[in-house]
């Protein structure tokens, strides 16, 4: 997910070469002098680097498919292997109900909120300060959905509540062909003001609810009770999981290909990708129909995972702040969910009786300060640590 | 390095411990309190959470707990927030509490289909969902002593009285200024059924989360130049609308906030210009009664008052003890059933379904005309219980009115539609109420 670092520049540069190109069964053709010095240069490095756990030398790429590989690096595809399947088996076993309901569904569902916005600001460089609206309209179409349709599957249903996300993001990605950066941020958030204020105002989208709640229905899955009051907080965290790994692999296959090579030309200069080819009307409004798509289950997941029921006001502006300060990567998910639990129940820990409102100005004043801490001492956020802790990683033991 | 690691492994335990030690309890009766202290709900927030703690504290202090049994309880911060509040009942639902007051409609909301799945009563006393106060639909949900569509009803019966009669509404113009949310959006219903009943004109104004911001909404009561405005608001939106109504020059008697907006600090910032507002009620407000002097003798004499002294009596503290009371006598009840020991959620359930408040009773808890006897049966965990108006006077609030019964041939017949229209969608069935005993 990250999305400066030296890999996905050099994606981007290729992609700049071959926007519009033949697809990539044809690589090889259309490669060019400065694709095989940045190959050369990785090989150089990998050979050079001489760790003794995290240790690349020795892997050698005969193919380009092998090259060019989800991770290319054999103790990367352990590891990711390894922590996707302890997260399906660990959690349901060993975690309380608190920690499933209160910790990991709400930092999955974020997460994949996260990686749709990711998508649009991290790749195709368009700010936006619209994912609250848009998880609303995931959520209430998946209510509307849900309750109009019982026999639906719940895992379509969630779906279409994406596709109904997606195609209000389209519309409302339209301003972004004609401004862009903080203009398009503030043309984005008119679309989380009317989308709430829409869902607050008009009856029909909360099937006439007298206080405008909308409830998560009980819904089963192979004959397990996945969403609403009786399903088990396992089953929801197994569902939520199982979505965010799904789209996870989706928006990662997304990015290394052609679309995500051409969403990066836009991002890095619009008018030089305009030029060889990339066609900006196209490649923007896909960006801003994925991210709202992933942005809408995510929505959908946030009711019908998490809450169980909600008003607008869970989705007001400040989820769209949340979900931009989480943004690039799982880290950051966790940091922003788990930084005010664990800030809430420290004091408790240590045997501290704060008084609420003391400990709550405590913890805003803390968690303030962290964010604040990690951009003067990594503007580059969370996952550049993450890639910073890799290269160390890479020569461990030996420092030089 | 190191000491960053160290650090952050020492936090995740910490993390990780906390659940489990709250796990290991005493013999008590655990009682979660969502409060909110801080943010834009506070000045509503913080004295109903210091009535409810000085009550159980006297309760612990006077009469050694509840017939012997301690009362325990703990304080989550949820600034009103939905999220939050979810997090914090799942925080305290380790520490098996029997039953839980959301302080929230919205929170209410998410945490009702949770009822009667943990086993924990949401006691969610004048607020949250009106239709819920239909008990064969909703056994784990009680609301009484009265609701929000009982109350919009005794106020528009004050209005007419006020006007002459139920009969001279007709034609007059009446708004209602509500917070934007579940919770001021739950009047709505039945203002609008009266209206037509009446033929008055109902306006609705809404007024954004957090309501500090109300120019567009006072500049359309200066266009329409209501005779009436009834008002749901909540938090910092009280006093500003309240400042807002005297500077628009809109005559304040004629203002009447339901019982979440009529507090001495929703008042206060107005200065003089709020002289005359009024709010609805469901118990008298000052510090004239028993349960006070002993409020101050075991309590704040010993320095374990929650609030300031001075503070005391304002109309939500005095809710917070109400609410307090109401939670103990239920539990009482259930006591006198299943026994003086730390209860199930099953059997404080049955304590809140057969609470029978009566006038004798709230004399032996030192609140002898504070607050109405109420009655909660099977199908009823509302009981229409009536409303007073109370009456700003620049320094303090007066009651004004004698208690004003509910239009329950009006409210009633609503809610058991809404109770039939909410349970579709939790799935649930209407249980058989002769066979409950």
């Amino acid at each position: 997910m990250i999305t400066t670092d030296r890999r996905s520049r050099r994606d981007s540069l290729q992609g700049a070469g071959r926007a519009g190109a033949p697809p990539a069964t044809t690589l090889a053709d259309t490669r060019d002098g400065f694709v095989r010095r940045a190959t050369v240069s990785t090989i150089l490095k990998t050979r050079v680097a001489g760790g003794v756990i995290y240790r690349e030398a020795g892997q050698f790429k005969t193919t380009y498919g092998a090259d060019q590989a989800v991770f290319p690096v054999a103790q990367d595809r352990v590891v990711v292997a390894a922590a996707v399947v302890a997260a399906f088996v660990v959690p349901p076993l060993v975690a309380s109900d608190y920690w499933l309901q209160a910790v990991l569904i709400p930092f999955l569902v974020y997460a994949l909120a996260a990686i749709g916005l990711n998508l649009l600001t991290g790749y195709a460089g368009q700010l936006s300060l619209g994912t609250g609206g848009f998880m609303a309209v995931g959520a209430y179409s998946a209510f509307k959905l849900a309750t109009a349709f019982p026999h639906l599957n719940i895992l379509v249903v969630f779906v279409l509540s994406g596709l109904v996300a997606a195609a209000v993001g389209l519309f409302f990605g339209i301003p972004s062909l004609r401004i862009k950066g903080f203009y398009l941020a503030v043309a984005t958030l008119a679309s989380q003001f009317f989308l709430v204020w829409l869902f607050n105002k008009v009856a029909w989208f909360t099937n006439y609810a007298s206080s405008g709640t909308i409830t998560a229905p009980d819904r089963t899955l192979f004959g397990v009770v996945i969403t609403g009051p009786n399903s088990t907080a396992a089953a929801r965290y197994l569902l939520a999981l199982g979505l965010v790994a799904v789209f996870a692999v989706i928006a990662k296959n997304l990015v290394r290909g052609r679309v995500g090579r051409a969403w990066m030309a836009i991002r890095d200069r619009d008018i030089a990708a305009e030029i060889i080819g990339v066609r900006p009307l196209r490649t923007k409004l896909l960006a801003f129909g994925i991210s709202s798509f992933y942005c809408g289950v995510a929505g959908a997941g946030l009711v019908f995972l998490y809450l169980g029921s909600a008003e607008t006001l869970a989705f007001d502006i400040s989820i769209s702040f949340l979900v931009l300060f989480i943004l690039g990567s799982f880290l950051g998910a966790a940091f922003i969910v788990l930084m005010p639990i664990v800030l809430a129940n420290a004091p408790h820990a240590i045997g501290l009786r704060l008084p609420v409102a003391l400990q709550k100005q405590i913890e805003l004043m803390v968690f303030g300060g962290l964010i604040i801490f990690f951009l003067i001492v990594e503007p580059r956020g969370l996952a550049r640590l993450w890639q910073i802790t890799k290269e160390k990683l890479r020569l461990w033991p030996f420092p030089h | 390095m190191k000491i960053r690691r160290i650090w952050i492994a020492a936090l995740a335990a910490l993390v990780l411990a906390a659940p489990m030690l709250a796990a290991a309890q005493s013999k008590e009766v655990f009682i979660p309190l969502l409060v909110y202290r801080t943010g834009p709900y506070a000045p509503s927030g913080i004295p109903i959470a210091d009535g409810f703690v000085d009550y159980f504290t006297l309760l612990n202090e006077r009469d050694g707990g509840l017939n012997g049994v301690k009362l325990a309880w703990e304080e989550c911060e949820t600034q009103y927030d939905n999220k939050q509040g979810v997090e914090c009942y799942e925080r305290l639902k380790g520490k098996s509490p029997v039953l839980v007051n959301p302080y929230s409609t919205a929170i209410t909301y998410s945490l009702i289909p949770k009822a009667p799945v943990d086993k924990i009563v949401v006691f969610s006393m004048g607020y949250g969902m009106s239709a819920a106060s239909d008990g064969r639909w909703f056994p784990w949900v009680f609301n009484f002593p009265t609701n929000y569509w009982s109350q919009a009803s005794a106020v528009i019966r004050h209005i007419g009285a006020q006007e002459g009669g139920l009969d001279k509404l007709k034609g007059k113009k009446i708004a209602h200024i509500f917070h934007n949310s579940a919770y001021g959006k739950e009047a709505n219903p039945t203002l609008d059924e009266l209206s037509k009943k009446y033929q008055f004109e109902l306006s609705l104004l809404a007024v954004d989360h957090p309501g500090q911001e109300q120019k567009a909404t006072w500049l359309q009561v200066r266009r329409l130049n209501p005779d009436w405005i009834f008002m749901s608001g909540w938090g910092v939106m009280n006093q500003v609308a309240i400042k807002e109504a005297a500077s628009v020059g809109f005559k304040m008697d004629h203002l009447i906030g339901n019982w979440w907006s009529a507090n001495d600090s929703d008042v206060v910032p107005a200065g003089e210009g709020a002289k005359g507002y009024k709010g609805a009620t469901f118990h008298a407000p000052g510090t004239s009664f028993k349960v006070h002097a002993d409020l101050l003798k075991f309590v704040y004499d010993k320095g374990k008052g929650a609030a300031k002294k001075e503070d005391l009596g304002a109309p939500l503290y005095n809710r917070g003890l109400v609410n307090a009371m109401l939670a103990a006598e239920a539990l009482r009840t259930a006591m006198t059933k299943f026994g003086n020991k730390p209860l199930s959620g099953e059997q404080v359930r049955w304590g809140f379904e057969n609470l029978n408040l009566t006038e004798q009773r709230l004399e032996q808890v030192g609140m002898k005309n504070f607050t109405h006897p109420v009655r909660v049966t099977c199908e009823d965990h509302e009981g229409s219980g009536p409303v007073l108006i109370q009456q700003w006077d620049g320094k303090k609030w007066n009651v004004v009115s004698d208690w004003i019964a509910p239009m329950r041939d009006v409210v009633r017949p609503k809610i058991e539609a809404a109770a039939v229209e909410e349970s579709k969608k939790l799935g649930y069935t209407m249980r058989d109420c002769a066979k409950e005993k």
